[in-house]
This record gives C-alpha cells, structure tokens and sequence, in this order.
C-alpha cells in the first residue's frame, strides 16, 4: 500500500472515528453518573437526523439553523427520556434499568418506522461539505476535514463544561457518589437531565454528520454506529470523557485498516468491533485511560 | 495444633494501607474478638480471609494448607464460613432454601439426576430439607421455613444468616457485627447462642463486633486494630485498661464505652 | 401437596393436550395451525431464555444467536445434496455437508449439541463481565452470529440462505419438544441446582460464600438455555421452510425479552402465559396495521405500530408492574384447586 493510500486511509479512519468518538462521549457521560448504558443512544442519534432532515424539508430552514435546532430537539428528547422513562427505574434493581433502557431504544425504532418510513430518505449534503479536494492521488471531501475539526471543538466545549463549570462538578461528583451529593443538596435530577441532554446533542452532532458523510437516513441507522459507538466508550475507560474520544478515534481508524489491509475480510467489519470488545473485557476491561472497572 | 494462621497480612488500596501486617493464630475451639474503629479495617481482614480480597502480601493457612488468593468458594469448601455485616440473604428465596444452598456444595447427584429425580437424588433432597429445617429449629426459624427471607425481622434475619453459614459445616466461623442492631435480650441470646453452637458444632470462632458486651463476656482473646494496624492484643480485662485502646475509641466521635 | 394426585392431574392434562392436537390436525385450518406450532416454539424460546435470565439472574441477549445457530445447522443437515446444489449458486457448499443429509430428529440433536457447545466456549469471555457488559457481550455476539451467516457463502449462502426445507415440523413436533423442554427445566429449577442458580441471582457474593462455584452453574444455565433454543431452532427452520440471516436479528431477542418480563422474569409458568399472549396478542394487533372500518369511520392502517405497542407495553411494565404477570410464582395443582374452592365458595355464600 502506498503512502498515498495509507493517507487517505488515515483521513477516512479518523473521520469515521470523530463520529464513533462523539457518541461514545454520551455512552460514557450517562454510564459515568448513573451505571446504566443507554441502549437508546444510537436510536436518539437517528432521532437527531431526521429532526435535521424534516427542519430542511418541512420549514425550509436554511442548513446551518437546521442542525442547530435538530441538535437542540435531540437534546430535548434526551431530556424526555431520562425523566419519562430512566427516573421511575432509578431505584430499581439494574436489570430493570437496562430492561427499559431496550423498550425506549425499540420505541424509537419502530416509532420512527411508523412516522417517518421504513424507505431510507435522502440527506441533503450542504455544497460547503461536498467540494472534493485532491491532492495527488488522494481523493477527499472537504467533509472529511470538517468532521475531526467540528468534533474536537465539541470536545473542547464539553471539557470545558465538565471541567469549569459548577454543573461540570457536579456531574463529576455524582459519577463518585451520587447519595453523598444528593445529601449535600444539589439537585441530582436535574444534573442528570442536563447529562443526558449534553449526551444527546453530541450524539445528534455526530448522527448529523453521519448523514452528511453517508447520505441516507432510515430508522435503524443508529443500531450499528451506537453499539461501534459503546465498544469505543469501554476501550477508551467507560466514565471517562477523553477516553470516550480517543477510543472513538482508535476504533475508527481500526476499522478502515482492517478493510484497507484485508479488503477480502471487509463484510466482516461490523463483527470487528464486537471482536475488539470481547478482547478488551478478556485482557483490560479498564479500557485505555479507565479508572473504574465496568462493574 | 493450630488450625488457622494469618502471617503478616497486608492489604494496600491504590496506595492507602487499609490493613497493616495483621497476624493471628487459632487453635481448635478459640473465640476471638476483632474490634477497633469504623474503618480499622476488620471487615477487610475478613474479607482477604475469606477469599473476596486478595492479600497485596502476607500468608494464610488453614489445616496447613495455604488458602491466601483461592475463591470464596473454595474456602468456604475448606471449612471457613461467615456471616456479612450488611445482612446479604437471598431476598425472594424462602427461608429454608436460603439454608439448604449451603448443603449443595456436598451434593452427589449429577444435574441429570436431579432433572430425573433419580432414588440418589430423591434421598439428598430429603436430608438436605431435614439438615436444614434442624438447624432452623436450634434459631428458631422453623415455623418461618416457607416464608420469603426477605419478610423477616431484622433480628430474625441475623439468625437466618448464621443458620446458613453452619450449613455449610465449617470448622472456623467468621461472624462480622452479629449483634449489630440487637436490644440487650437478644444481644444475651445471642452471646449464649454463640457458645452453645462454638461447643456443639466444635467450631473455632473470630469474630468483629461494636458492641463491648458481647466481647467482652464471650471473647477469650481480642486484638485491637485501628488504622490498619494491630494497636494491641490481649485478654479482655487487659484490653479494657489498655491507655491506647482507650485513645483510639475516644478519638472516634461519638465512640461507644469500652467498659 | 398429593404427589399422586398431581401427578394424575398432570397425565391427565397432557391426555387433554394431545387430544386436542389430534383433533387440530383433522379440523382446524392452516393458518390456525401454524399459530399453533408459533405459540409451542415461542413458549420453548421463553422458558429456554428465562432460565439464564430469569432463574439464574444473567442479564443475557442471546438467543437471536443461538436459534441462528440452531436452525442453519439444523436445515445444512437435512437439506437434499440436490437441493443445496439448487441453492448455493455464488459459491458451491463446502465438503461433507454437500453430500450429507440425514433424519430430521438426528439434525436437531446435533443442532442442539452443537449450539450448547458453542454456548459453553462463549461462557468463557461472557462471564467474565457481568450486568449491562453481559447483555451487550452476549448482543454483540448476535451480531458477529449474523455477520457471519451473510459472509461466509460457502456455508450459509450468506444473504441468500437457505430454501426448499422439508416441513417437518408439526403439530406433534412443536408441542412434543415443548412438553419436554418445560419438564426438564421446570425439574432443574426445582432443584438443588435450580436454586443454586437463583442463589446467584440473589446475591452472588454470598452465592459464593456459601460455596456455590457461581461460574459453574451460570455456565451451566447458558448452556442449557443454548441447547433448548438450538434445537428450537431447527424446529422453527423446519416450520418456515426458509432461512436467512435477516430473520435471526435482535427482534427476535427483544420479543422473548418482552415476553419473558411480561411473564414474570423467573417464573417458567409466567413465560408460557405470556408466549400465548404474545403469539396470539400479535395476531390479533395484525387488525391494527391493517386498515379497518368502525361504521362508516375509516381507520388506514399503520404498519408497525404493533411493536410501537409492544415497546410501550414492556417501558410501563418495567415502570409500573417490575414484576409481570406471576412475578417468581409458578404454578401448582395445589394453587390452582384452592383458588377454584375460594371462587366456588365466593358464588355459594353470594347465592
């Protein structure tokens, strides 16, 4: 393989794994303060999309307020359904937690099935992100750019957040102790909403440019990206938000070598990441940058 | 003939000595106390005893055999049971089951024969049933047999989990806070228990407890630990005099009377 | 409790059973039929998946994989040489399936050996982990069972799959094999292994404590549970006569979840009153997806809204009623006579 290929490999790698890294800060975030993987996740991520795609369509909003809207929507939704359907669990045994965790997850799913159609819709591509770049043998989209620059920026945001604010303590106390914190007053609820909202719209961010790199939407596009997406979380540490990232980064890149080097093996892809999952929980569960093991 | 023996036992958290060099020596039909602050570190030793922790250093040897780092089951197999000191009964089970899980482990029968409820099986099934319900009279659990564990008492439930732990037929006994959140009567119930059941099951008993009745009026030997780190060893009169014992105790707020 | 008496109850019910599928066989149709063979292969699934999940606690997504499993071996081993040669058009099947091709009942024996083993290798990683990182190991382990069905060409004829099976199953099949699989693992959550296993559920610590070997006995509900949902598997290949990778998705898992929860998690008799509702339930909600009139009101249908409905049922069950229908409760003679003397004796002091 040339040098050439090996760097659109590289681009294509870490694009894809921006868009692993973004949601697998959700994963990580809800997981972080309250010990439940949100299997809903992904299917938030598709809820993301065609909230852009009906804002484009339905209101003829120019692109860019689209997204903010959608981004702003998803995070709503987030809200929802922590409050509508995590909070009445809460104090349940973890079973029951994860068990509703699947019914909201199918929920959207198959709502979105009802609503919107089971025929995969169009996603409308901006010509700012469609201009082809080339450069020698290497043929990108100026998408592929876009993407690692908006993610990390998301990223700093958040830490920002997470790391200068008093909600961002907050949430930070709560993955330690949740009952301590609750006892020294601070709302508990509401931190973990505006968690889930936070998670949500990162998600959404990420599902957007999803739609924007593979331009078709249907209702079980979230299913695939968000189980990549969770496996990305546990090998970056699970609870921690810089791991989520670079786990995403990794997974991405892992995932585009594997094709690349053994194009033969390229339909097996998805089963990659549930093979990688399988080997971090056999020989580092803790993941990367982990400091609490998955328990 | 010692029975049991801890050597220089050690257990280190991410860089917090939560037990420092703990050793202890038990001949057959002992009955020590293990007392010290919240946080001393006495459930920890139990738990590297029983096998939920693994030692950073240090040795146990048990019948001579070296058990440091083998699986609870295993220890518990070997003849070491205890109680928890947050009740950790199987909830929906009913009580009589909670005690016949501890006969599972000396079952014969393969699962086939159980599926076929083969005359083996048949017979097992029926002794572990009568093993249990006996032990459940000497608590006084029998008329509660068919009910769910988790709708007893507080005290009750105590008992339940001591009933258990005898099921499992050990030579040594780790009970942790046995009295805890008992009224006096019950407390003296269950110092006289404790040393009906030492001398009739030939057991060997360690045991951690709060409250200084109990240890004082049954326990032949105490150590002390706090911090981590055995503070001091001796009968209970010389414990009770002990300047640095005291300290410690009154260093806790709020802390119980040793006397 | 009469031993013997519940024992000619139970004879005699059973005579009842197979007396009714005598009569099925001659009279009913075959769309009422093959409804009954679907509720004897779910209430086969249910009871199968609740024994890992609901007796022995192990939050496990498997058994879209193990059915897979089930039935491709199942239907490789069946299937005419001819036959495969017919199916296999991008890449020929590989040697010795192209020339095997044996009894029905001896495919599903191996199906079901041959899925127990592979449930017994997965064991190893599975429980390592436990809570949410078992239900998504044991997911994640769908998935690869299907990535792998559509691949591997020379094997499954990945996405195409398999056609023109022999329908072997029948009436006497589907409820033959589920009166056998509620007999066994209704025996073995009876016993002492059975409670060894809800011990672990409970409270695994303990579990431990008290000298359960806890990896040994989840191992052995997986296993179990992955040789009952094997040959169900074939079972359910030799019912639709076709199988492709699309059918074995996470759907599946998600309907025996519901069904399972619905029924009361841990409960075998829970499972087979919700199967029966769900396969019959689902039949019925078809009405909603299609369109309908209520006098001169009329309602176009909506395609998937039964599941929207059953996603719905399972969130409020979860919110509302944890517990399902028989919450731990099974059913016994014993339970069944003396709510049948309190209602008679109800209606008498009212009369």
């Amino acid at each position: 393989m040339t040098f050439q290929m090996f760097l659109q490999q590289l681009i294509n790698g870490v694009s894809l794994g921006s868009l692993y890294g973004l949601v697998a800060i959700g994963y990580t975030m809800v997981y972080g303060i309250l010990r439940l993987i949100n299997f809903a996740h992904g299917d938030v991520l598709m809820v993301g999309c065609y909230f852009a795609f009906y804002a484009i369509l339905i209101f003829s909003l120019p692109w860019y307020f689209s997204f903010l809207v959608a981004i702003f929507l998803t995070a709503v939704l987030g809200i929802v359904i922590d409050r509508g359907a995590y909070l009445p669990v809460r104090k349940a045994p973890r079973i029951s937690a994860l068990i509703t965790a699947i019914g909201v997850s199918f929920l959207l799913e198959n709502l979105a099935l009802v609503i919107f159609g089971g025929r995969p819709k169009p996603f409308y591509r901006p010509p700012i992100f469609g201009k082809v770049i080339e450069w020698g043998d290497l043929h990108f989209l100026t998408l592929s750019l876009w993407i690692p620059f908006i993610t990390v920026v998301l990223v700093l945001l958040l830490l920002l957040v997470i790391y200068r604010t008093r909600t961002g303590m907050a949430m930070r106390a709560i993955a330690r102790d949740m009952e301590t914190v609750r006892l020294m007053g601070v709302d508990v609820n509401r931190i973990t909403s505006i968690t889930f909202a936070l998670g949500s719209a990162l998600a959404a961010a990420g599902g957007i440019m999803w739609a924007l790199k593979f331009p078709q939407i249907e209702p079980y596009m979230g299913i695939v990206p968000g189980l990549k997406a969770f496996v990305a979380a546990v090998l970056g540490g699970i609870g921690n938000v810089i791991g989520a990232a670079l786990g995403g980064f990794l997974l991405g890149l892992l995932e585009i070598m594997l094709v690349a080097l053994m194009p033969s093996l390229g339909g097996y892809k998805d089963a990659f990441a549930f093979l990688i999952l399988i080997g971090i929980l056999l020989f580092r569960p803790i993941g990367i940058m982990g400091e609490k093991l998955p328990d | 003939m010692t029975l049991f023996s801890a050597e220089h036992l050690t257990m280190i958290f991410g860089g917090l000595m939560a037990v420092d060099e703990f050793s202890l020596e038990l001949k057959g039909g002992d009955l020590i106390g293990l007392i010290g602050p919240n946080g001393a570190g006495k459930t920890t030793v139990f738990n590297m005893i029983t096998g939920n922790l693994k030692p950073t250093r240090g040795k146990i040897l048990f019948k001579d055999e070296e058990i440091s780092g083998l699986k609870p089951n295993a220890i518990t197999r070997r003849g070491i049971a205890r109680t928890f000191q947050n009740i950790r009964l199987f909830q929906d089970l009913p009580v009589i089951e909670n005690v016949m899980i501890s006969y599972h482990g000396g079952l014969r029968s393969s699962f086939m024969g159980a599926v076929l409820q083969t005359p083996l099986y048949n017979r097992e099934e029926k002794e572990m049933h009568a093993g249990a319900m006996v032990l459940l009279q000497r608590v006084r659990l029998a008329d509660f047999a068919s009910e769910r564990a988790g709708a007893l008492s507080y005290g009750q439930q105590r008992r339940l989990e001591i009933a258990r732990a005898l099921a499992t037929n050990p030579k040594l006994l780790l009970l942790d806070e046995p009295a805890a959140g008992m009224n006096p009567q019950e407390t003296q119930e269950l110092m006289d228990f404790i040393l009906k059941i030492k001398e009739d099951f030939h057991l060997t008993v360690l045991l951690i407890e709060h409250d200084m009745r109990v240890v004082m009026g049954i326990c032949e030997w105490i150590k002390v630990l706090d911090y981590g780190a055995t503070i001091a060893e001796g009968t209970p009169k010389e414990i009770q005099n002990n300047p640095q014992v005291i300290a410690a105790y009154l260093g806790e707020a709020g802390g119980k009377s040793i006397a | 409790m009469n031993k013997t008496r519940d024992r000619i109850l139970t004879g005699l019910s059973l005579i009842g059973l197979f007396a009714f599928l005598y009569w099925a066989k001659g009279n009913a149709t075959e769309y009422q039929i093959r409804l009954l063979n679907n509720a004897a292969i779910f209430i086969t699934l249910a009871v199968s998946y609740n024994l890992i999940n609901g007796i022995c606690g192990q939050f496990s997504l498997e058994p879209n994989a193990f059915v897979a499993i089930g039935a491709y071996t199942s239907a490789l081993l069946t299937m005419s040489p001819a036959e495969k040669q017919i199916s296999f058009i991008i890449e020929p099947i590989i040697w010795p399936l192209n020339v095997i091709s044996i009894p029905f009942w001896l495919s599903l024996i191996i199906a079901g050996v041959v899925t127990g083993f592979l449930a017994f290798l997965m064991g190893f990683p599975v429980f390592r982990v436990r809570g949410d990182y078992l239900a998504i190991v044991t997911l994640g382990f769908g998935e690869v069972v299907r990535v792998v069905a559509n691949n591997i060409q020379s094997i499954t004829n990945g996405p195409l799959g398999l056609k023109g099976l022999v329908p072997h199953t029948n009436l006497w099949w589907s409820f033959g094999f589920m009166i056998f699989t509620l007999f066994f693992i209704s025996r073995l959550t009876k016993s002492s292994f059975g409670r060894a296993m809800k011990a672990i559920r409970e409270d695994e610590v303990a579990a431990e404590a008290m000298g359960i070997r806890s990896f040994r006995y989840k191992m052995m509900a997986f296993t179990v549970s992955g040789f009952f949902e094997g040959i169900a598997g074939g079972l359910l290949a030799h019912l639709i006569t076709t199988i492709s990778p699309v059918l074995f998705t996470f759907f599946l898992t998600f309907n025996l979840l519901i069904i399972i929860v619905v029924g009361g998690l841990g409960s075998t008799t829970g499972c087979v009153i919700s199967s029966v509702l769900f396969v019959f339930g689902s039949e019925a909600l078809r009405a909603v997806e299609e369109p309908f009139s209520i006098g001169p009101v009329h309602v176009p249908g909506i395609p998937g809204m039964r599941m929207v409905i059953f996603a719905i049922i399972l969130v409020m069950v979860m919110i509302f009623a944890r517990q399902g229908i028989m919450g731990r409760g099974e059913f016994s003679w014993q339970r069944l006579i003396d709510v049948l003397r309190r209602t008679g004796g109800r209606l008498r002091s009212r009369a």
